[in-house]
């Protein structure tokens, strides 16, 4: 390598911390650097009344996986804790896909808009969700429900003979929890899409390829990026979810987010609460770079 | 411009000055402050009161706890208040600043978490039972069997309020035990007896007055001021009061040691005292106060509401809850996360 | 680009399943406005037609100064997020790879992996600190931790758009005798703009929607709109909420029309 070339990549290098460095910083303020006082405290003994007290302990790591029954005292899988999290990431994979298959298709229509018309249709999709989260969420349970809007028009116009009941059940979180996250979907898409050159499509069908080839062959691999940054927006959020399962889910299932928050409420365990969330981050963290690496390789050097 | 400068800066230097005359911070639960009532005191006063909402007994306190919140009062639950006084984020209140400390209620002048008021005077009380609709079920309803144990016309028509410590403390004197304990036989019981009852829970939710007043659900564990807005709004509707037993809350309000209006804090909490002060704020939050002659100025459907009147014959059945000790608070979240995975 | 062909960018049943997404997302908008009208107290049950909730929003001060505080900590948050999310963008896309790419890509998704209580505990422990030391209730605290949760939000549209995206147009542009600035200005800044615009928005709304941060960090008085409605939902929430919700709704709709008809008008 001459020293020509490594001078411009030094620089390169030092251009990219210099960029990040502002994000970084408030990062670092309000959000990774408080996190070490939870890394802290996940090692501490829950206080008396919430809280930590400063004596040192590993009962918050050991009892994630492992939990001493509280009546026999035999230690055994922590049952409650893997049904929890899976319910969680069940949930989630579910609204990632869905809002995928929604929100392709959406993206795509908006980014083949006319050029002038492209902003407009952009804001009418997000427009919807400037609306507080708390009162759509009811709005859509209050199109759900047993008496609700759809049920009395399938029943009206004869679609259905009885009214329909999946309020206060996972299937309600699961259609409420894609409602809400479809824009972080959308609009990653979209950004994606909207710089996709039309050309190739032309290129494509004068080789003669199917449209399911193009789609598959040429369109998919260019957007990979936008579909990357989509299923995490959506799937990462989902996971912590709160007020979609309280609210459509009746509340009677706890995901991660509530299990979590149960231990900083009324359960009083701020280490186990803080242990938990350090697991989270460890497998989501890992499970994000092996996702990005495997489905974002061939646009990520493009 | 001179001469405007001047006056931008008087009223700058006033305002600033009746920003640290005539304020007060008040934390509180949310929607539970009559609007009215601090109108009146502002005009009455010249204090401006800031109302700041929280949404349980665990986050008031870790906020306030953490320090340099700001607050002046904070109005926590009565198995809260002794945490604050051990943690010694309450002041002792000077009673002789209070004229109106005689105006509380003999019942409520010397509660054992609070012993003669020394920290905290009231602000609303209420009991924890269940609302049923009479029209899908008219059996007794005076007892938890109708979350715990429901019978058949309710089931899956039935929601819980995931408050932990009253689901669980009630549960456990149904079977026959009492909070806080750690008698892990009893405990069992309560957890089987959960366990077994939650398919007929068709959901967990804390806002009950629509689904309950639309018959969305037919029965519901409850606090009364809520029972009460739902009869309102649907004759049906009846409160019980378990005579298993039926956890008490009474929220009462205490001046912090860091608060920066500690002296118009005086002035609010003493004025709160008088009877028809009182009134307002239980006219607002539908919630009885602890105030003797309050009843005078409430609302004539407060007056006579059987909500919010403990028949005499279960009144010994009321508990305050406690905060357990950390070993049965374990008991008890692990029960609970046993019951909600 | 100018003469694109329908036929070649349309996908079998891709406008169908878009326009039902569209539909989709306005019914429960169209639910929430027509509950606005409702003269009855309760969001669901139907009481004929009133403005009485338009007045009762109208009359209320506390929820008009949490609304306006609302969109002031949501407009700073994705401004600030927004700026800082495309730089971070441009400085880790499109580049060799170097030692600590990952870290910063992995630290920039940080708020997305943790649960919000457990930032909101945090915070809560850390700008207390502060307060004590400094005396400091302002606004800034909210939108310091509103800035850095909204990164991540702005930040993956912009990367998306950002990687792959032709740099032939930038280097002709240098060889040109452009600086650098002026080539970022003239040719990427342009060419990014739809990543950052769709960055941009999904940033407010993250930032509009939040209340488990916000009743965390929030100071005295420092009601948001969604704290205010926390502080209703166990005494049920009243159709007041809709009235606010719709008047918003019906100013951005015309602000957008305005907007658009003015872009318009100058082309």
């Amino acid at each position: 390598m001459s020293s020509n070339e490594e001078r411009s990549r030094r620089a390169s290098i030092r251009a990219a911390w210099l960029l990040s460095s502002p994000a970084l910083t408030i990062l670092m303020i309000a959000a990774i650097g408080p996190l070490l006082i939870m890394l802290i405290y996940s090692f501490l003994t829950p206080g008396k009344y919430g809280n930590v007290e400063w004596k040192f302990s590993t009962d918050a790591w050991a009892s994630i996986l492992f939990t001493r029954d509280i009546f026999d005292g035999t230690l055994s899988l922590a049952d409650a804790n893997l049904t929890i999290f899976w319910r969680s990431i069940k949930l989630s994979l579910l609204t990632t896909v869905l809002t995928f298959l929604a929100g392709f298709p959406t993206a795509w229509f908006i980014a083949t808009r006319p050029e002038k018309a492209r902003n407009l249709w952009l804001f009418l999709i997000t427009i919807p969700f400037w609306t507080n989260l708390l009162i759509r969420t009811f709005a859509v349970g209050e199109i759900i429900r047993k008496e609700g809007v759809l049920n009395s028009f399938l029943l009206n116009t004869g679609l259905i003979e009885q009214p329909f009941s999946i309020i206060f059940t996972d299937m309600a979180v699961f259609i409420g929890m894609t409602y809400v996250y479809l824009p972080l979907m959308v609009l990653p898409l979209f950004a994606a899409v909207d710089r996709f050159d039309m050309r190739l499509l032309e290129a494509g069908y004068d080789l003669y390829a199917s449209r399911w080839q193009v789609l598959r062959r040429v369109i998919l691999p260019i957007v990979k990026p936008g579909i990357v940054a989509g299923s995490i927006l959506v799937f990462i959020p989902c996971l912590g979810a709160y007020v979609t399962p309280q609210v459509l889910g009746g509340g009677r299932n706890m995901m991660i987010g509530t299990f979590i928050e149960l231990q900083f409420g009324q359960g009083r365990n701020w280490p186990l609460g803080a242990s938990l969330s350090m697991v989270l981050l460890i497998v989501v963290t890992g499970a994000l770079l092996v996702y990005v690496r495997a489905l974002g390789k061939g646009a990520a050097n493009g | 411009m001179k001469k405007l400068m001047t006056s931008v800066a008087l009223l700058l230097a006033s305002t600033a000055l009746a920003h640290a005359e005539g304020v007060l911070n008040l934390y509180n639960w949310g929607n539970y402050t009559s609007p009215e009532m601090l109108d009146k005191f502002e005009k009455e006063t010249g204090i401006k009161v800031t109302v700041t909402d929280f949404s349980s007994n665990d986050e008031a306190l870790a906020k306030v706890e953490a320090g340099g919140s700001g607050f002046d009062m904070v109005v926590p639950s009565a198995n809260f208040v002794g945490i604050y006084v051990e943690k010694g984020l309450l002041q002792e209140l000077d009673h002789s600043r209070l004229k109106n400390i005689g105006n509380i209620a003999p019942e409520w002048a010397n509660p054992e978490w609070d012993p003669n008021r020394a920290h905290t005077i009231p602000w609303q009380w209420g009991v924890t039972g269940t609302v049923v609709n009479t029209a899908v079920y008219n059996g007794d309803i005076n007892t938890s069997a109708i979350f715990l144990d429901p019978p058949e016309e309710l089931k899956g028509k039935l929601n819980v309020v995931p408050e932990m410590n009253d689901v669980i403390s009630m549960a456990l004197k149904y079977v026959g035990s009492d909070q806080c304990t750690e008698d892990t036989e009893a405990l069992k019981k309560v957890r089987d007896l959960l366990v077994a009852a939650k398919p007929s829970w068709v959901s967990m939710e804390y806002s009950t007055i629509d689904k309950m007043v639309k018959n969305e659900w037919a029965a519901t564990s409850d606090w009364n001021g809520s029972a009460m807005r739902q009869r309102l709004q649907n004759p049906d509707i009846r409160f019980g009061f378990p005579k298993e037993g039926f956890p008490i809350f009474m929220d009462s309000v205490g001046i912090l040691k860091d608060a920066p209006n500690a002296d118009n804090a005086y002035l609010f909490v003493d004025f709160i005292m008088q009877p028809e002060n009182a009134a307002m704020l239980s006219n607002f939050a539908r919630y009885a106060n602890g105030i003797a002659g309050s009843d005078a100025f409430m609302d004539a459907d407060m007056k006579t509401a059987p909500e919010l009147i403990i028949p005499e014959d279960v009144k010994d059945k009321g508990y305050f809850l406690k905060v357990c000790p950390p070993k049965a608070q374990e008991y008890y979240t692990a029960i609970w996360t046993e019951l909600n995975k | 680009m100018a003469e694109r062909r329908f036929s070649v960018t349309r996908l079998p049943g891709f406008n169908t399943i878009a326009l039902l997404a569209f539909a989709a997302i306005y019914l429960p908008i169209l639910v929430i406005v027509i509950y606005s009208f409702n003269d009855s107290n309760s969001l669901a049950s139907w009481g004929g037609f009133s403005w009485r909730w338009y007045l009762t929003a109208w009359a209320n001060e506390e929820v008009q100064t949490s609304t306006i505080r609302s969109l002031v900590v949501a407009l700073l948050a994705a401004a600030l997020s927004t700026v800082a999310a495309t730089m971070a963008a441009l400085g880790t896309t499109r580049r060799a790879k170097f030692r600590g790419q990952t870290l910063i890509y992995v630290a920039i998704n940080q708020p997305l992996m943790v649960p919000e209580i457990v930032t909101a505990v945090a915070l809560l422990i850390f700008f207390a600190w502060i307060k004590v030391a400094t005396g400091y209730q302002g606004l800034a605290y909210l939108v310091l931790s509103h800035t850095a949760f909204c990164i991540p939000f702005a930040y993956l549209p912009i990367r998306a758009r950002l990687e792959g995206m032709d740099a032939t147009l930038e280097v002709a542009a240098s060889d040109l005798y452009a600086t650098h600035w002026q080539t970022f200005r003239r040719v990427t800044l342009p060419l990014l703009a739809p990543g950052i615009l769709a960055g941009a928005m999904l940033a407010f709304v993250t930032s509009l929607d939040d209340v488990v941060i916000t009743q965390i960090v929030k100071s005295p008085g420092q009601e948001t709109l969604p704290t205010y409605m926390l502080a209703q939902f166990r005494r049920g929430i009243t159709p007041e909420i809709n009235a606010i919700s719709t008047v918003l709704l019906a100013l951005t709709i015309a602000l957008l029309i305005v907007f658009f008809l003015i872009t318009r008008k100058k082309d």
